[in-house]
This record gives C-alpha cells, structure tokens and sequence, in this order.
C-alpha cells in the first residue's frame, strides 16, 4: 500500500506537515525543541503543552492559529484522523498517530520510554508505517538506569562539598527533568538556574510540574554556591558565566556523555548519561512492537538501524529532512 | 576491581594535575599489596598478557553482536575499547568482579580456548563502569592522559621519598612491586638493583625556541653534535652480558646479535643505533628492514649491518659518573674508547663553532648535503639527569622541507573527527597525470578542517567506501622531514612525517610540483 505520507512528512491527502522546517500553512507539532517546532507556519496543531511552550519561546503569535489538541483525541480533517500520543520526550510531547482509508501512520518524534516525571509518559501505537527517531541509533548507546546516575552526582557533591557542581542541560526538558530526578532522589535542597533555564522552569511549574526551591544563581555570592547543584546551558558551563562559580565540577547530562573518550575530549569532568530519547534497546524494542511492515528513519544515526530493520525483513530506508543535523552538542 | 575503575574513571575526566595526583596517592595509600602493585603496573604500562589481546576481545565481541552494527559503532566512537565496553548486550547480575590480582592471575593461566568464555563472562558480570576498565585492562591502551612518572610522582608524594630516587630503581624492581612499596612505607631498604646492569631512564632534549633561547644562550656554553637519524639506545656492556635498551626500556639485543656479539668492555652507553658500513650510517629507512624483527637473519645482518654511534657514558665501568658534567663525562667516553678500540662502536663527533649564525649554517650544510636531522646541543656543565630537564639539553631540528601537491584523496577520520573528511591524499604532476606521494592528516586547525571538510563535500567526484575522490583543484604547501626512495609508491617517493604547512586555497593546481621536482629532495639525502 502505498503510503499517504511524503518523505518530507507531508501528509499528503491535506497538504499538512509534521514538524517541518520551513514556514507551512499547516502544520502538526510533535514536541516544543527547535529543530522541531519553529515559528511562523500558518496553522499549528498540538498539545496544549506544547503550545504554550512554543508561546513561551516565540511568543503568542509566532503561529497564525494554535489549535489545541489534547491527548487521544481524534480530529477528522478532511478524510485523515489525526491524533496524538505521548512520546514520553518532555513535557507534552507526542507522537502522531494518522489514519486514512484503513492506514495507520505513525510519527514518533522525539522519545523516550523510560519513567520521567515531567513527561506523560509513552504510549505504544501499532501501525503498518513508523517514522521513527534514531538519535540514538547505534548498539553503543544503552543508557543506564537515569537513578544510577543521579546518584553518582550526588555522591560527588558529597565528595567535594568546596566545590559548586554545574550541570550542562539543555533549557527546555532536561533541566526539568534533572531537577525532578534529584527531587526524587530526596535532594531538597535548593537548585540555582542559570538565566536562560528560569523562564521555562517556571512554565513546568504552572503546568503541575513540581521542581522544588530554584533560585537564580545570580542572587547569590560567589562563596555560597559551593557544596551547591547550578544547572545551565551546556554552552555556558565553558564560558565566562561559569567564572562566578566556585572551583566548578563540569557536568553534563546527556545521552552522548556514554562514550568517555568524547567527553574527555570536552572536558566534562563529570559525564552524566541522563537521556530524554530511546536508546538502541528501546529503538528495537518499539520497532517490533508496533508490528510496523515499513519503518523511515530520521534524526541521527539512521544507518544502524535501517540496517537491522531490513535483517528483520521490515522495509526501511532514511528520510534526509533538511535542517534535521543533530550533533552530540546539542541534543534536544 | 570496583575500586580501580572508579580510580581509571577519575584519571580519564579529570582535568587538574593536581587532582589527578592526590587521587593516586589515596589509592596507593589505601589499597592492599599486592592489589597496587599491579594497579602501577597497569597505569604505568609495565602489564601485558600473552594471550589476552585486542583482536581476542574483538572476537568475542563480534560473536554477540554483528560485525556490520559493530563496525558502524566502532566508526563512530573511534576507540576499540570503548566500543566494546559499550556495545557488549548483556548485562548480569553484576556480582563482584575478582580483585584486580585474581583478575591478573586469571588472565596469565587461562589458555587460549578457554579464554573467550572467561573473556565473555567477565564483561557480562561487570556494571558498566567496571567494564570499560576491564577492557581497558585486557587491551592494555589506557588512553586516559596519564604519564608514568605521574604515577610516580604520586608514589613520592605518598612516601616523601624522592622522586628521582624512585627513578633509578624502577627498572630494576619487579611485579608486584611489594619491595617498592615496603621502601616507601619506611617498612623496608631501598630496593637493591645491580646499577651497572639495568636500563637507566635517558635524558632527553627539548626543542629549541630559536628566537627566545638563542637570544640568551651563550654558544661558550654548549657542545654540539649532529641529530643521527637512528633510534636512541642505551648499550650496556657488563662482565659477560651485554644489554641493548630502547628509549623505552626494551631489551633489544635479540634482534642485533651483529652488534651485541662484536662489542665488549665495561660501560653503560648511550647513543643512536645506525645501520651502515664502515661507520657510514645508511638512510633510516635501510634501519627500519631491522627494527621491529625478533630475529635478524643471516642476510640482513650482512646488508645492514648495525653499528652506535656514541655520545654519552652513564658508568664507566663500575662507576655512575651521571652526577659529572658533560664534559668530563665526554672525558671519560673518549679515554675509555681509546682503552677499548671497537668495530661496532664510534664515538659522535663534537662539532666546532664560534656563535649561533655558524653553527646555523653548519646545521643548514649538513641537512643539505648529508642528510643530517639537525644539531644537538648540550650544556657542557649538565649532569646526566633521567627525563626532559629543562634547558640542559636541546634539538635544533633542520628546517624541514615544503613542496607544493595537489590533494587526491579525502578520507573520515576517527573519533572527534569521525564526521569530517580530516585524512588527505595528496599528488605531484608526472605529466599530465597526477600521482600520490603521501598521507596526512594534521598541521591545519580545527577552523581550517571545516573549512577543508566542506571543501571536500562540494568537491567529491567519486565515492569509495569512506574514501572521496576530489576534484584536483586544491593545493596543499606539504612539509616533510626527508624524502626517500620507495618501491612501495607508485610515485617512487616517500615523504617521512608529512604534515599540511598551509592550505593554498590561491593557487591553481596547475603550478604545484611536478616528480621532477622532487628528485632533489632524494638527492639531498
């Protein structure tokens, strides 16, 4: 059967795209990250979230129209029912599930399907045609449990109680999610944001996120950071900003912190393999669960897995989307 | 085993000296005998095991898991530890490993069929952290930034014993290096090693900064010899044993029984290991059909003959004379040599010069016309001090040769470069063709090789594996140590230490070199 769907993800029946990069009169949104979701199309449909995400970042009319769309909630436009589903990524992120004349495509955008408490967590749709992510598309990415590593940061802090800890993450998701991980973990103390990390905290909040006591790491002298967790974009842990720590420990969290010799070569001190997407396992794992006959692979490492798609006798093959480069630098 | 991996990881990440230190010395200071014995071995590079090698661990990993998936990942991380610490698919229940001894112990006894299982099995129990130590471990390439004599420095840190002390026994003593540690921990007498008999770490030169040190040296003060383009040695000639050291503490007499056979005397010896007749040393490439070779055949003992050249003496019979000066030392080499006439041993010459400009220019003759690597210079008052000292001794390097060659050839590199065409193939016109004459893959910065990759991108005519065919249009000023003549390449030519001097994105590639213009270059040497 022949898909409804182009290779650029235009759903072709009504002319609508999902996540497009350029400016479209309609578009579907799966997750607020910028290599996703970018201003000025005409229409955008998504979930609540991640509309007032995008408001956020863009502002309230960088779409021509936001139309919202909660969860499981299925909308008939002109012939193709559109639907979305949690991916588990961040916060009201979805995958996008589309059905036409009996075909069931779905997109999964960014995810992830481990426990996250910042996120509505994954669901599994089955469907004959999946385009899947593969940022983490190769057998050498298995992520450790999210908790393991937490516990390594704080037995750090324990260790060198002189020194203030920064977290490299990036703004929207995994700054969140670090800190509610550490909450987790019983760390009540406060947590103090770089600039760039307070207005999106702050959303998180107002959406019955909870991430504890933050405070601006500016409204505090130098000396009482120390023994203290800072979170800040992973651009700042290297620049002038982090000169107003305390003798710092670089840390970042991130899926590509697996492999030590690269974050060796960056100088992270303190690599932390804290992922918000699937790792090879999970890839494999969805995959094969959604009994999808052909699979389009897409952001990042798609080699691999198409590779192992076809050695399971699935039909699978790139989709090269403009403007898709991700690089270990900025995973989001 | 828990312990040491933790004690790796902190190596590897950490980026402070100091931190690096103090987290050696709490793990000498806090771990069992002989547990850090072989933790010193492993971090110094002293360890390696028979059978336990990186193709072995390939194997067993490529057993699990495809080689088609373990070769894109293997592209991608750049490290074959690494990749398979990663990689492995199964994870146990992550039980204790065996103490690092155990851990050695089995590695030493279990037999080749055996030892994939064993292999297999350990890296299944091990959490994930233990595992890349542990391949680390069996591949013996730490790759972590750690020098030997840090881990030294922090034996002497830990004991207060001096650092150079330590120095000249650690030759000497052996696994698991209980003796060692029972002198540091005043627990025991300095380990006693027959000094006249065992490798002694060299003194090596720095490179000389010709604008700022030749400002200030006075040129009374320095003896100067040619660079030989050999490979530094360290000959010891006991009462019945004769030793032949490399800079890096392997006995090599094995494989120069020529030379070892033919000599005699009693002295430690330092000085460049050369292949040639009648003291003529032959081009280091003739040098290399020996090196590497356990065995020397009958053959290549008679066309390459070995021979050292001499230029320092650490012992003159029994007695350490490293605390003299060089020149009396010199002295002492020279006096000995006349008691000992040899055919397998001549002595270095010390080159006369009045100042700086004319020793320049006996620098720039002897490159020229004989093929000399540069000049040494030498403190004549510098003891013989084991490591780099600053300022005592220095190379001064001959300016090295540029040509003009078209780039070829594109390739991706490994690891931080993984995603950038960062190899390069380059040619010279033999006609109207072009044909190669080397490979490099530095001298450019990190701007220049983006600048290169995307060249490299919108260039491509033909694609072969992770190899792209360029369009001949981009000229590279190539700098080289000597050239030399090859069967090998198609050119006939092979560039030593190619490296990219400039990128002449100016000029056309119809005026870069031609074969011709090469030939001077072999013929200067």
């Amino acid at each position: 059967m022949k898909p409804f769907l182009d290779r650029d993800l235009r759903i072709a029946p009504i002319d609508v795209y999902v996540d497009p990069p350029q400016p479209r009169a309609r578009a579907i949104i799966t997750h607020g990250h910028a290599d996703h979701a970018r201003a000025g199309h005409g229409a955008v449909l998504a979930t609540p979230d991640t509309i007032a995400i995008m408001k956020t970042r863009y502002g309230e009319d960088a779409a021509g129209r936001w139309e919202e769309l909660p969860f499981g909630e299925k909308r008939d436009i002109d012939g193709v029912t559109v639907s979305l589903h949690p991916a588990g990524h961040i916060l009201g992120s979805a995958q996008v599930l589309l059905e036409h004349r009996g075909q069931r495509i779905v997109v999964t955008g960014d995810y992830k399907r481990l426990p996250d408490r910042t996120a509505q967590p994954f669901e599994l749709l089955a469907c004959d045609l999946l385009v899947t992510e593969a940022t983490f598309g190769l057998p050498v990415f298995q992520h450790p449990k999210p908790t393991d590593e937490i516990g390594r940061l704080l037995r750090s802090v324990a260790a060198f109680p002189e020194r203030a800890h920064v977290i490299g993450c990036y703004a929207l998701g995994k700054a969140q999610r670090v800190i509610s991980l550490l909450r987790q973990a019983g760390y009540n103390a406060p947590i103090y944001l770089h600039g760039a990390m307070i207005r999106l905290c702050e959303l998180y909040v107002e959406r019955g996120i909870p991430l504890g006591d933050l405070r601006h790491s500016l409204d505090v002298p130098k000396a009482e950071l120390a023994g203290q967790i800072v979170i800040a974009p992973p651009s700042a842990i290297k620049d002038r900003w982090s000169r107003r720590l305390p003798d710092p420990v670089l840390a970042v969290a991130s899926g590509w912190m697996s492999v030590k010799q690269r974050a060796r070569q960056s100088g992270v001190e303190l690599p932390l393999v804290i992922s918000d997407h699937a790792d090879w396992n999970e890839l494999r794992q969805t995959i094969g669960e959604t009994g999808a006959g052909t699979v389009w692979v897409t952001h990042g490492r798609e080699d691999a897995l198409i590779y192992w798609s076809q050695q399971q006798g699935l039909a699978a093959e790139p989709l090269n989307i403009e403007a898709y480069e991700d690089g270990p630098e900025d995973e989001q | 085993m828990k312990k040491f991996a933790q004690l790796l990881e902190l190596l590897a990440l950490t980026p402070s000296r100091n931190r690096k230190i103090e987290a050696l010395t709490q793990y000498f200071a806090t771990t069992p005998d002989p547990d850090r014995g072989y933790a010193l071995a492993i971090l110094t590079g002293a360890l390696s095991f028979k059978n336990v090698k990186p193709a072995v661990l390939r194997d067993v990993v490529t057993r699990e898991v495809d080689p088609v998936l373990f070769g894109m990942s293997y592209d991608y991380v750049g490290d074959l530890g690494e990749t398979i610490a990663l990689i492995w698919p199964h994870h146990g229940a992550q039980d204790d490993l065996p103490s690092l001894t155990d851990l050695i112990e089995l590695f030493n006894t279990t037999s080749k069929s055996e030892l994939p299982a064993l292999i297999a099995s350990l890296l299944t129990r091990a959490a994930i952290n233990e595992r890349w130590a542990l391949v680390k471990l069996a591949t013996g390439a730490l790759r972590i930034g750690l020098s030997a004599r840090l881990a030294k420095t922090a034996l002497a840190n830990m004991s207060g014993k001096d650092l150079q002390q330590l120095e000249e026994i650690w030759h000497g003593i052996t696994l698991p290096y209980t003796e060692l540690f029972d002198w540091l921990e005043d627990k025991g007498e300095r380990p006693d090693i027959d000094h006249a008999s065992r490798f002694h770490p060299m003194m090596l030169s720095n490179p000389i900064d010709e604008e700022k040190d030749l400002a200030v040296l006075a040129p009374a003060d320095f003896a100067a010899e040619w660079k030989w383009d050999g490979i530094r040695v360290q000959l010891i000639l006991g009462k019945g044993k004769v030793s032949l050291f490399s800079r890096t503490g392997d006995d090599i007499a094995g494989a120069f029984p020529d030379l070892v056979d033919n000599v005699f005397g009693e002295a430690v010896l330092d000085g460049e290991l050369l292949v040639g007749r009648d003291f003529e040393p032959d081009l280091f490439n003739a040098l290399q059909q020996r090196l590497n070779r356990k065995v020397a055949t009958p053959k290549l003992q008679e066309e390459f003959p070995a021979f050292v050249r001499v230029y320092d003496m650490l012992f003159d019979g029994g007695q350490d004379i490293r605390p003299l000066a060089w020149s009396e030392r010199r002295a002492h080499l020279e006096d000995w040599f006349a008691r000992n006439p040899q055919r397998r041993l001549d002595l270095s010459e010390v080159l006369t010069f009045a100042d700086w400009p004319s020793l320049a220019d006996l620098r720039r003759k002897g490159a020229a016309e004989h093929g000399h690597e540069g000049v040494m210079l030498k403190l004549r008052t510098s003891p013989y001090v084991p490591g780099r000292p600053k300022g005592l001794w220095f190379k001064w390097k001959r300016d090295p040769n540029v040509v003009d060659a078209i780039l070829m050839y594109a390739q991706r590199g490994h690891g931080k470069r993984s995603s950038f065409y960062s190899d390069y193939t380059f040619g010279v016109w033999k006609g109207n063709e072009i044909v190669p004459i080397g490979k490099a893959y530095f001298g450019f910065t990190d701007e220049e090789l983006r600048q290169l990759d995307k060249w490299v991108r919108n260039n491509t005519v033909a694609a072969f594996g992770p190899v792209r065919e360029v369009r001949k249009e981009l000229v590279f000023e190539v700098a080289f140590d000597p050239a030399e003549a090859s069967t090998r390449h198609k050119s006939g030519v092979a560039l030593r230490f190619p490296r990219i001097n400039r990128i002449r994105w100016d000029k056309p590639a119809a005026e870069a070199a031609t074969l011709d213009d090469m030939q001077i270059f072999l013929e200067a040497t």
